[in-house]
Formats: C-alpha cells, structure tokens, sequence
C-alpha cells in the first residue's frame, strides 16, 4: 500500500485518482457518486498531520472506493436501487470508520447488483459495470464496480459484501485479489443488510499483504453489530490464542505438532517449520477449460514447493446452490420488507392509499431481480412450502458444514476455482436467472458455512480475461490464509 | 412442481407488489425456473439431520444495561422518510 508522506502529498494521491475515476466512468460505469469536496478537504487535513509530524495513520492519504451498500455520512447511499435513491447516510459504518481513522480517503461509491442481488452488476438501477480487461463483458458481482476500481488503477483498495460470491466472482473476472473473511469477523453495523447469515465485508486490493493490512485494521468486535467476533484477527493461529473466546470448531492443521503458526519465522526453504503442508482440491466439481489448465498448474507449483495435494470427496456441495437459493432469498424477504416507501427515500408519488404507497413504491422501486428474490423468499416460507423448503435447505446447510469440517480433518487449506468460466458477455445471461445463479455454484457453499475465502489472480485467457482461483480455510484462519497467500500463491 | 398464475398473485400480494399482468407472467416464468431447481433437493437424504439457522458461534452476547447514545439523531433518520410533519412520518389515511 503506498501510503501519503512529505515526499507524496494525500492531496495529490487523490487528485489523481479522483482523475482516474472521471476518465474511466464513460467506459465502465465503475462510480455511482464521486466523493470530490470531502475527500479533497480530508487529504489536505492529512497533508497536514504529516507537516506537523503528527502520526497520519497506518492508511494515511490512501485513496478507496466504497462499495455502494455500505452507509457513510459523506453523500447518499443507493445500494444501486432507486427505493434508496437518494438516501442521506445518517450514521457511518464501522468498518468505514475504522478505515478512515486510520487516514484512509473514500473517493467515491461504486456500483453494484441492486441490493447485492446479482453475479453481474447487470441489476444496477444505473446500468452496468464493465469489465476491465474487455468492456463488452461483465464485471462479475454484485460488487462490480469495486473490483473493477481496483483493476484499473483507480484505487488501491475498495470495500465490498459477499453473500454468495460478491467479492471474489468480481476479483476473479478483473484479475485482483478479493477477500471473504469468517463470518462475523468485520462488523456489519453500517452496511445495508441482504442475507444476515452469509453477509460478510471484505476487500478488493492488489496483494494479500495489502488485504493483510486491512483486516488488521477493521477486524474485530462491535458493541453495535452483536454477530462480530471476539477479537482474533492477527493473533497466534495456535489453539488457545486465536481461539480464545467461545467455543466452536477448531481449525485443524497438520504440522509437526498437529497445529500451526502463523507468526513462526520462515525457515530457509521460505517455510514454515509448522506451517500449512497440505491443500485439497475437490474432486465433484466439473471443471473444464482455462479454469481447469489453471488450477492444474497451480497444483503443479504448490506440489513443486513441497505441498501435498489431497484429493476431497464432498459430494454434498453440488447441493449448495439450491441450498443457498432457499436461504438466502428467505433472508431478504425478510430483510428487504423495511422498504415500505415511508421510512426511507423513495415514494411511488402517484400512490393514494397506504396499501398503493407499498404496493407502487416496491414495484417500481426495486429492480426485477430484487423482485424474484422476495418472492422466492416468501415462497419458500409460506405455510405449505415451508417443510419442504426452507427445513430442508437448512438441514442440508448442516451436512454442507460437516463436510467441511471433515475435509479440513484432511487439508489445512482447499483450493478451488471460483467460477465455472472467465467474463461472461454483457446480456448473455440476463434473460435466464437461474443460469446467472449457476455462476456461483463454487462460491456459494463457503459462505454457508461461514469460511473464509481469498480469490487471487492466476493470469489470462489467451483473449486476455483474467483467470482466479480461491485459497478457502478454516474458521477464524483469515491470518494464516493470508499469509500462506502473500508467500506461496503469488 | 409449478406454481400457478393465482399462486403469483399470492406471493406478489405477500410480497407487497402491485404487478402488471405482463410483469406478473414474465415473474411466474422465472419462478417456475427457480424453483425447478432449488426442488433439486428432494434428492438429498436429511433424515434426523439438525437445521442449521446461522453458523455464528455464539449466542447470547451480553453488555451492560446502559443508554449508548448512536451518533445518528432523531432529525437524520426522520429525514429519511418522503414525507414528514412536525417530526412524524407522515402516511395516507390508514383507516
């Protein structure tokens, strides 16, 4: 991360890449809103500190994107609908200010699937995101325009959500890394809410260290989001250190004494002496093509350093996708219900009655792909649907979640392709929802089971897509993983 | 298992939907897609099998029972709303 000191002033960082941002909106609709006045007026304020040898913070003058779900008293909050649009941010998340304590600089918003309801940014109110390496494909989503921001050099990092895939399907369709940490690692407070047992806050960034340094900053508990964490980022990923706190399953490893370190200096191979020795890959999964030549040689590399490679059998993960497509449209049945046209931003103005301010101001406010997932949501709740459903989806979730736990008994991290295929064309899919959904079909069981997931670049096509793969750990192993990442993936 | 037209009808009313007939077709097709596959299921054994509602590992947390302040006032978040008066939200006649 290259951060603002005497020799490189915070205001001109954000110049530049507010710069960046206008040249390349008109091509890939990455911003919703720029964030010019503030962001100028807070570089400066930076500048300053370190004109006075104040500390300037660990993000001093590093200018970001801010995925558009997350809420920030600076400017308005769509989350790319036009039910929130405009709506005034009243309060800023926590993980927004913990970014900007730390000197970090947000210079604009960036666009997404409506309420985080896509694998696209095809669903935005205000038309979608391009791909950065070939503008006539998607850019992969629902945080599209963060991971585009990134990959074109726009800003060195940008915020993101992942429900199901958001953060990594869009890291590898632009060649960044993307990061899904554990479940309840990042508070949530601040950022608007779709899937409140899968939603995670992550980032978009150019290296694991960078991801690294993030997550040190904004890890951790929240007194206003009651699903954080006790604190256990950055700690010994040792048992009784990392695992301090409550009780749950434990991560299992297999060095010399069963566990592993992740402080423990490297030795001169640029191992660690207990470090990760075994990767799995799955074997159920249909892999074919680029993505397939790409893990293959991956595995080669891993297996030329030393890594043993395990073979996984988890046929239950073929099951995912419909599991996840019960349980998380349920979710935001529920979630979304507060937008009623009253409480918040827009109202269907030609609406009279109450029964027409809800009816009206949901229908037109929402996009169709919104309009799907509540009523697939309630759908699967309804009394008749329910047993067969929504029961049966979270019983399945239990078997998905055994699976892993077993196959981490076997490995200390699994690698997996995040996408059955690079960049899909712009439309291709938009008329075929549950072929959309099938873009997610390897992301998705990971955030049911609430693990942490780094997507990382693995090169191009020979048209010049980018390609991805995702490192996936344990529980509460974000440290380890990313670390492993920044050594042994580059 | 499909679902019908009056059944479209029944989740959009419960969904809080004023639909088209167009849009309320185009909806059902989609549906239908949807829910053709996530019947998929059916398939999977889940006998005596415990449901999984949330995969956070604790219940329960605590604090002291003391007034936080937020840092959001009551002006803010009534700003939110389309219509206010006199620092209500303001609705059609309910009744």
């Amino acid at each position: 991360m290259q951060i603002a000191s005497k020799e490189l002033s915070a205001v001109e960082m954000v110049k530049t890449a507010l710069e960046k941002a206008k040249a390349a909106q008109e091509k890939y609709s990455v911003f919703i809103s720029l964030n010019k006045e503030a962001a100028l007026k807070r570089a400066a304020e930076i500048d300053g500190k370190i004109k006075n040898g104040e500390n300037p913070g660990r993000l001093a003058g590093v200018p970001y994107a801010l995925k558009d779900n997350f809420l920030s008293k600076d400017g308005n909050t769509t989350a790319a609908s036009k039910i929130l649009e405009p709506m005034k941010s009243p309060i800023t998340a926590t993980s927004v200010k913990k970014l900007e304590d730390e000197g970090a600089i947000m210079i604009g918003r960036t666009n997404l699937d409506a309420f985080a309801h896509g694998s696209s940014t095809e669903n935005s109110y205000f038309g979608p995101t391009k791909n950065s390496k070939d503008a006539a494909r998607v850019a992969g989503g629902s945080s599209g325009g963060s991971a585009v921001a990134v990959a074109l050099d726009i800003v060195q990092f940008a915020t993101g959500t992942d429900t199901g895939g958001s953060i990594r399907q869009p890291a590898s369709f632009n060649g960044v890394y993307g990061f899904k940490p554990t479940y309840g690692t990042i508070s949530r407070y601040g950022v608007v809410a779709m899937a409140s047992s899968t939603d995670c806050v992550g980032f978009f960034a150019n290296s694991a260290e960078d991801i690294d340094l993030l997550m040190s900053i904004t890890a951790g508990q929240d007194p206003y989001d009651m699903t954080t964490l006790p604190d256990y980022y950055g700690a010994d990923f040792t048992r009784g250190d990392a695992l301090r706190g409550p009780a749950g399953p434990e991560p299992q490893a297999s060095g010399s004494d069963g566990r592993y370190n992740a402080t423990a200096p490297w030795d001169a191979e640029g191992r660690r002496p207990t470090g990760p020795r075994k990767i799995g890959v799955i074997k159920d999964f249909d892999i074919k093509g680029d993505i397939k030549d790409a893990l293959d040689k991956k595995i080669k590399d891993l297996k030329s350093k030393g890594y043993e490679i395990v073979e996984l059998e988890m046929p239950t993960l073929k099951y995912a996708l419909a599991v996840y497509y019960i349980v998380v449209p349920a979710e935001i049945s529920s979630n979304l219900s507060r937008y009623d046209g009253i409480r918040y931003a827009y109202r269907n103005s030609s609406a009279k009655s109450l029964d027409e301010v809800y009816g009206k101001s949901r229908s037109d406010g929402f996009m169709p792909e919104n309009k799907r997932r509540i009523m697939i949501g309630n759908f699967v709740l309804s009394s008749g649907f329910y047993d067969a459903y929504y029961l049966k989806a979270q019983k399945a979730r239990t078997l998905i979640i055994k699976e892993y736990e077993e196959a981490f008994k076997k490995c200390d991290f699994i690698l997996s392709p995040v996408t059955p295929n690079p960049a899909f064309k712009l439309g291709e899919k938009t008329d075929d929802p549950v072929s959309m959904y099938l873009e997610d079909v390897m992301s998705v069981p990971i955030n049911l089971a609430g693990l942490p997931s780094l997507a990382f670049p693995v090169g191009e096509t020979k048209d010049g897509l980018s390609l991805g793969l995702q490192l996936i750990g344990p529980r509460r192993s974000d440290k380890a993983l990313l670390d492993f990442a920044g050594k042994e993936l580059k | 298992m499909e679902i019908t037209r009056e059944e479209i009808d029944h989740l959009a009313q419960l969904s809080n939907f004023s639909l088209e007939d167009a849009e309320a077709n185009a909806l059902g097709k989609d549906l239908n897609q949807i829910i053709s596959y996530i019947s998929q299921l059916d398939e999977l054994d889940t006998e005596g099998v415990e449901p999984t509602y949330q995969v956070f590992e604790m219940e329960n947390v605590w604090r002291d029972d003391e007034i936080k302040t937020q840092e959001a006032d009551r002006e803010a978040l009534l700003a939110l709303a389309p219509e206010q008066q006199e620092h209500q939200i303001k609705v059609p006649k309910v009744l």
